[in-house]
């Protein structure tokens, strides 16, 4: 499973944003963080806007806050606003009707299942509770 | 020593009530609250099953039987045991069942019953702990994200037996 990039810059923004509540954060200082293109990013943080998850004021010392519940916010609450998670496109593929590729596809949605109840299971305040948890298991840089 | 005014947010009430949370071992008293949760929370009353918990796990020995009481008021549960072995599995802790009364979510007492499990575990040399939950069950899924636990190296398989 991998999420769409317009998804993967939203949860970058919002984690970042949601890391440090008390600043506003411009679309530059983000994309450069992330190294991200900025100019897709600010398309997506108006996605955000509109779903009432950010805040964004004009001039000097403004930029984007997280103005969401850290509690309540999941990590698929945010991939749904930019893909259909819990129903993929469905594309008829060859072969999908006979028995090996019926039994493929409940396969596939085996893994689909799993994939939507961890990200519905992580809120915003949990993943920045526990992320060090999973670059602890990093393997160590040599440099 | 100052005196320390808590403003009234959701957080000075998650304060008094972590500060008041008692965990102790279960007692068979304590039985009849249990069964009531947790046919509040699955919306099934299983008074055997909880019968048959007590009398194996409710001394302490081989598992962990706690519940949560704020101000002598029963408020929640946990139970667990120590399992050894399973398909190369080294011993670890096992939660299988836990339970907080809607009057006390979000006031730290799940957390307090996880912390507590997890010292009585790690005090017999256990050092990882497991569980298992329908994929559907977002309410404990979330609470054990948020103590830091995450997908493991198992997966749970099933069939049905008459296939």
């Amino acid at each position: 499973m991998k999420l769409n990039k317009a998804t993967r810059f939203a949860l970058f923004s919002i984690l970042e944003l949601a890391s440090k509540p008390e600043k506003h954060l411009s679309a530059t200082e983000i994309a450069k963080k992330y190294d991200i293109s900025s100019h897709h990013l600010v398309k997506v943080l108006h996605s955000l806007v509109r779903a009432r998850l950010v805040g964004s004021v004009r001039g000097a010392g403004g930029g984007y806050r997280f103005i969401g519940n850290t509690k309540r916010i999941t990590l698929l609450d945010i991939a749904e606003i930019f893909e259909d998670i819990r129903q993929p496109p469905v594309e008829h593929e060859a072969a999908d009707d006979t028995n090996i590729g019926q039994a493929l596809s409940q396969i596939m949605h085996e893994i689909d299942e799993i994939t939507i109840a961890t990200l519905n299971s992580i809120s915003i305040e949990t993943f920045l509770k526990t992320m060090h948890y999973y670059q602890e298991d990093l393997p160590q840089s040599t440099s | 020593m100052k005196n320390i005014k808590l403003p009234n947010t959701a957080e000075s009430k998650l304060f008094k009530a972590e500060e008041s949370t008692l965990i102790r071992d279960a007692v068979h008293d304590d039985l009849t609250e249990i069964i009531k949760l947790d046919a509040q929370n699955t919306g099934i009353e299983k008074d055997d099953y909880w019968q048959a918990a007590f009398d194996r796990f409710g001394n302490g020995e081989p598992g962990f039987f706690l519940v949560a009481e704020t101000e002598y008021h029963f408020c929640g549960y946990i139970l667990g045991e120590v399992r050894a072995w399973e398909f190369g599995s080294p011993p670890c802790g096992w939660i299988f069942a836990l339970g907080v009364g809607n009057e006390a979510r979000e006031m730290g007492v799940g957390s307090k019953l996880f912390d507590c499990i997890c010292l009585h575990f790690k005090n017999v040399g256990i050092e990882k702990v497991r569980t298992m939950l329908a994929l559907s069950d977002h309410l404990n899924m979330s609470f054990f994200r948020s103590q830091g636990m995450r997908g493991g190296p198992f997966i749970q398989l099933e069939k049905n037996v008459s296939d």
